[in-house]
């Protein structure tokens, strides 16, 4: 899954210098495009010190197409605004964002509907259910504004309740499920409109740790089937980790880092970065890959493994062979070896 | 960070304390400081009636037309209702009342209508029926409308707010006569009445139910493309149906007491009319078996409609089982009225119920409260002359004239006053002493009221008073409202009146907060007290006000006191309630913690819960007050003094600037008292730190 070989380099989804500021008259600070120049922080805080409420300064990133996207941040720290921003449930103060190539801060409130009828679908923390409706109907929901017939509601509404694994349940009104379930309907209901770019805040955040493990492995198995581009807001580093193609941790607004998992954990920008990285277990991380020892000549005999079996994985075959391992690429070409030596070398440079 | 010398608001209340010892000292020689100068008085309810005379002399045509107009939907619902055989209608209320409770109320509601037949009120319950069924449809449109429109707009919203607070706390009565003067007699003005009254609650839960609608329901439904038009009816409707199904309830409560206040004007022949004839005439069994029959439609017409809001709430299962039954019922309840309709050509007895069983009732009652007075004559004076002698004479024309040989059985002398006095001085320097500069204050105060009394105050002293007061509490703009407010009643000349309700209602409330806020904590820590006074409440609450005058008039004549009875049943009901449901529903943590650390329930009951409940408290003895101020309106019908008469004697006059003048002067008094007891309550709530529910 965390493979880039199987997605595709191309941008689905693409903000650029997006700012979001809150308070009487935000737009003064934009007058002349005068968010371009500058440090990002020292006009941050000059808005601020006006007082005005600064929820995303200068934010830009790419989603490719069927990537997971996780942005991760501590509470206040801009990432639920960030992707209402992307959604357009929220009007950005300054900036740009493309899907498809396309501004969609240049489209009409009815183009926007019309996006968000056939491209998007988001699932929201706290589910956001409709109370009245059971659980059949909150799925169709976006089919029924679309002015789609009953019949052919219920029939695609059906494709993903299956999909999500909610068959039986169709009838039942949404006080009668708990929360995985309901969180379930909310899944199954932003993907009922087959969109391209899927958002998810916090999708799991108000669920129980036990439940939480087997929605975070279900998604992936949605996602899997589904290949979505998928942005997705989360506050806990472990389920970023767990599930992310790329990740970008956000502070104050701003985006601190963003890259591939194992890049913010071998090479973590700054301190706050690394008060999350520190306690990650690292053999869980570090693929074959990234213990790769480049003076060490490539034996042709020695055992092989993929370049992203997990080094956890691993563990046994490198305590064993002395002489270390072969790793090969997903074409069967031999790029490295990796020892247990250059195994304890790679923590070691994590650790500093 | 108290100083060892005065903080200076003690001061300048010592101050005010001098001049109004002042004032009071020069009383006789200058008599403007008791009674404001005659000749000074603006003739403001002159001038309101020149400017409605002119009005309706240009304007007059067109309102009689509306009237005409509206009189046709009223005509039609009576005609409809009146041919319709009795059972017919019953069957249909009963099986509505099934579909909205269940099966006790269906019981009760076939019960309480079949009493409406036996005792020949049948016609005057279906003529006050029609006008709710009529009046209550365009109040909710009104207020649903107003409500989307100012849940919308803030402008729209700020314009809305305040005239609801207007026509929520103007009186009553005041708000029938210049109906009546535009529209002329009849149904209509008790139909327009009902709708002016009952469509604010309505605007307030709209606009508080589209409030709560979750953000991430209305950001869900537009992230699912909903448009503006598909998020308000599809999303937003819906998740706040409940809310919206509870203003229903309330405006048809609303519309149901203002139908039967309107009857006050007659023309009408309702079941109000009926009851309040009897009231005049004194015939109390009369009254009592006819005023059951409006307690009774109160009752069946708050469950029914409260009953739909609370089941829109509940999760249903197998929507389309649901909708077989639905269907199962519409045929039963069709085939039922056919049926009943068709028995009734048969037997007349079921279309037209030809015994009146109420005189007969009526005498029995009579007798029995007869006995009962009877029996209990020695105990009934004993407590109406002890109230009147030492609580309520003392208040309003203090110690100094209450106190005589005919009611305390002796003469104030000198060394009594000086006893008095003394006491109370003792008592402040003591509360000084300890640094509680506010009882202080407040005894001094107290000790000079009730020496005085409150209508013998000069008002220059008690408009300085009340003001500082405000001042204190909710800082310039408030007191800068209370000075103008009074200041208003005062130039107008209602002054001495407006001191009449505020003594009467003043009693009242004192009475009802002790008591009731006593009886709520006590009813949050047993049930079975809480299960007891429930329904009582909820009775009390439901019944139209002037019902609840009719026991008190047959045990104790009228008079102030039977008034201030009344008031008191009344509005001691939102004491017990805010005060149960402050102390069942704090956080209880905190309860546990104080366990933990060894309080007695007793400590716990009066060091913790009942401060934290505090501002909860308060906002039931702000309900209080409002309550007392509506039941003392009504309370005008059996002969009190104050401005609630002015208004009613205005209203029967025909005389629309006085009644007019005397309505804008207890809804300023009502306000003000409004706000400063809601600033405490929030000021409170702020400081310990959590959001009132």
């Amino acid at each position: 899954m965390k493979s880039d070989q199987q997605i595709s380099k191309k941008v689905k989804l693409s903000c650029r210098n997006v700012w979001k500021v809150y308070g009487d008259n935000p737009c003064q600070f934009f007058s002349k495009g005068s968010h371009l120049d500058g440090e990002t922080s020292v006009l941050s805080k000059d808005i601020s010190d006006n007082g005005h409420i600064v929820a995303n300064a200068n934010v830009s990133f790419d989603v490719h197409i069927g990537e997971i996207f996780v942005i991760m941040g501590l509470s206040g720290s801009g990432k639920s605004t960030i992707v209402r921003c992307l959604s357009r449930l929220v009007k950005p103060t300054a900036g740009e964002i493309f899907l498809d190539d396309e501004n969609l801060l240049e489209k009409s409130d009815k183009e926007l509907i019309d996006i968000r009828r056939h491209k998007m679908g988001m699932v929201f923390q706290n589910f956001g259910l409709l109370p009245h409706l059971n659980v059949i109907e909150n799925i169709a929901f976006p089919l029924k504004l679309q002015g789609l017939k009953e019949k052919e509601r219920i029939k695609k509404a059906e494709r993903v309740i299956e999909l999500v694994g909610l068959t039986g349940r169709e009838n039942n009104f949404i006080t009668e499920l708990s929360g995985g379930q309901q969180q379930r309907v909310g899944i199954a209901r932003s993907l009922a409109v087959e969109p391209d770019v899927w958002f998810l805040d916090e999708p799991f955040s108000a669920l129980d740790p036990l439940i939480r493990k087997q929605m975070q492995d279900e998604f992936l198995r949605i996602q899997s089937i589904q290949k979505k581009s998928v942005v997705f807001i989360t506050h806990d580093f472990q389920e970023a980790l767990k599930i992310a193609d790329r990740m970008a941790i956000m502070r104050d607004g701003q985006i601190v880092q963003i890259g591939e998992p194992v890049d913010l954990i071998l090479s973590p920008k700054d301190h706050f970065v690394r008060e999350f990285t520190k306690d990650v277990p690292w053999e869980s991380v570090l693929q074959a890959t990234d213990i790769i020892d480049e003076s060490k000549k490539i034996s042709e005999t020695a055992e092989q493994v993929p370049f992203d079996m997990p080094v956890a994985k691993m563990l046994h075959l490198l305590s064993k062979k002395s002489l270390g391992v072969a790793v090969i690429d997903s074409g069967g070409k031999k790029i490295g070896m990796a020892t247990a030596q250059s195994f304890v070398a790679a923590l070691a440079t994590a650790e500093t | 960070m108290r100083s060892a010398i005065l903080e200076k608001k003690t001061l300048i209340w010592i101050g005010i304390i001098l001049i109004t010892i002042t004032f009071l000292i020069f009383k006789e020689e200058l008599d403007w400081l008791t009674q404001y100068p005659k000749e000074l008085i603006i003739p403001f309810s002159d001038w309101i009636n020149f400017l409605m005379d002119k009005f309706i002399y240009k304007f007059g045509w067109l309102f009689l037309n509306v009237s005409w107009f509206l009189s046709w939907p009223i005509n039609a619902a009576q005609w409809f209702l009146h041919s319709l055989p009795w059972v017919v209608v019953i069957f249909l209320v009963t099986i509505v009342a099934y579909l909205s409770v269940g099966l006790r109320l269906a019981l009760f509601t076939l019960c309480a209508t079949f009493y409406m037949v036996l005792i020949g009120y049948w016609e005057e319950s279906m003529n006050t029926l029609s006008l709710v069924i009529i009046s209550v449809p365009m109040a909710v449109l009104i207020g649903f409308g107003l409500g989307v429109w100012g849940y919308f707009s803030k402008r729209a919203e700020k314009i809305i707010m305040p005239i609801l607070d207007i026509f929520q706390t103007v009186p009553t009565f005041a708000y029938l006569l210049p109906i009546l003067l535009l529209f002329g007699f009849g149904t209509v003005v008790g139909l327009i009445a009902s709708i002016l009254y009952s469509f604010p609650p309505m605007v307030r839960n709209t606009i508080l139910g589209l409030r709560r609608v979750p953000e991430n329901i209305i950001e869900s439904a537009i992230m699912s493309g909903a448009d503006a038009k598909q998020l308000f009816w599809q999303a937003m409707l819906p998740s706040c149906k409940k809310q919206i199904l509870l203003g229903v309830n309330q405006s048809t409560m609303a519309a149901f007491s203002m139908v039967i206040i309107a009857a006050i004007i007659g023309g009408t022949a309702d079941i109000g009319w009926e009851v309040l004839y009897y009231i005049r005439k004194a015939e109390v069994g009369q009254s009592l078996v006819v005023g059951l029959v409006i307690a009774l439609m109160a009752i069946i017409i708050d469950r029914i409609t409260s009953g739909f809001a609370i089941k829109s709430d509940q999760a249903k299962r197998g929507r389309g089982l649901q909708k077989n039954t639905k269907i199962n019922y519409l045929n039963f309840a069709v085939l039922g009225c056919v049926i009943l309709f068709i028995l009734s050509r048969f037997f007349a007895l079921l279309d037209d119920w030809p015994y009146n069983l109420s005189a007969w009732l009526a005498v029995h009652i009579n007798d029995l409260f007869d006995a009962f007075v009877e029996s209990f004559r020695s105990e009934i004076k004993l407590i109406k002359n002890f109230t009147l002698f030492f609580i309520m004479l003392p208040t309003k024309i203090g110690f100094q004239q209450a106190v005589s040989p005919f009611t305390w059985g002796f003469q104030l002398e000198t060394i009594h006053k000086i006893l008095y006095f003394a006491c109370f001085l003792i008592t402040s320097l003591l509360f000084l002493k300890n640094k509680k500069s506010e009882f202080f204050v407040f005894t001094l105060l107290l000790m000079i009221f009730m020496y005085v009394g409150l209508t013998e105050m000069p008002w220059p002293a008690l408009l300085i008073i009340y003001s500082f007061f405000s001042w204190q509490i909710g800082g310039y703009k408030l007191a800068l409202g209370t000075f103008f407010g009074l200041t208003f009643i005062v130039v107008v000349g209602m002054w001495p009146e407006a001191m009449i309700s505020v003594y009467i209602c003043g009693i009242a409330v004192v009475f009802c907060f002790i008591i009731g806020t006593s009886l709520g904590v006590w009813a949050a820590h047993n049930t079975i007290v809480s299960v007891i006074l429930r329904p009582i409440n909820d009775t009390l609450q439901t019944i139209p006000l002037f019902v609840i005058l009719i026991p008190f008039v047959m045990l104790f004549k009228i008079g102030d006191f039977t008034a201030l009875l009344a008031i008191i049943i009344y509005a001691i009901v939102p004491s017990i309630r805010y005060a149960e449901h402050g102390i069942r529903n704090l956080p209880s943590e905190v309860i546990e913690a104080s366990k933990m650390m060894g309080a007695t329930t007793m400590q716990i009951v009066f060091l913790v819960k009942v401060p934290l409940a505090m501002p909860i408290i308060m906002l039931g003895l702000n309900q209080t007050i409002m309550y007392g101020i509506a039941m003392l309106v009504i309370a005008a019908l059996i002969g009190t003094n104050g401005l609630e008469q002015i208004v009613f004697i205005g209203l029967t006059d025909g005389n629309m600037g006085k009644g007019f003048v005397a309505g804008i002067s207890m809804a300023i008094i009502a306000m003000i008292v409004d706000r400063i007891t809601k600033t405490i309550s929030e000021k409170r709530s702020e400081a310990l730190g959590f959001k009132i529910k």
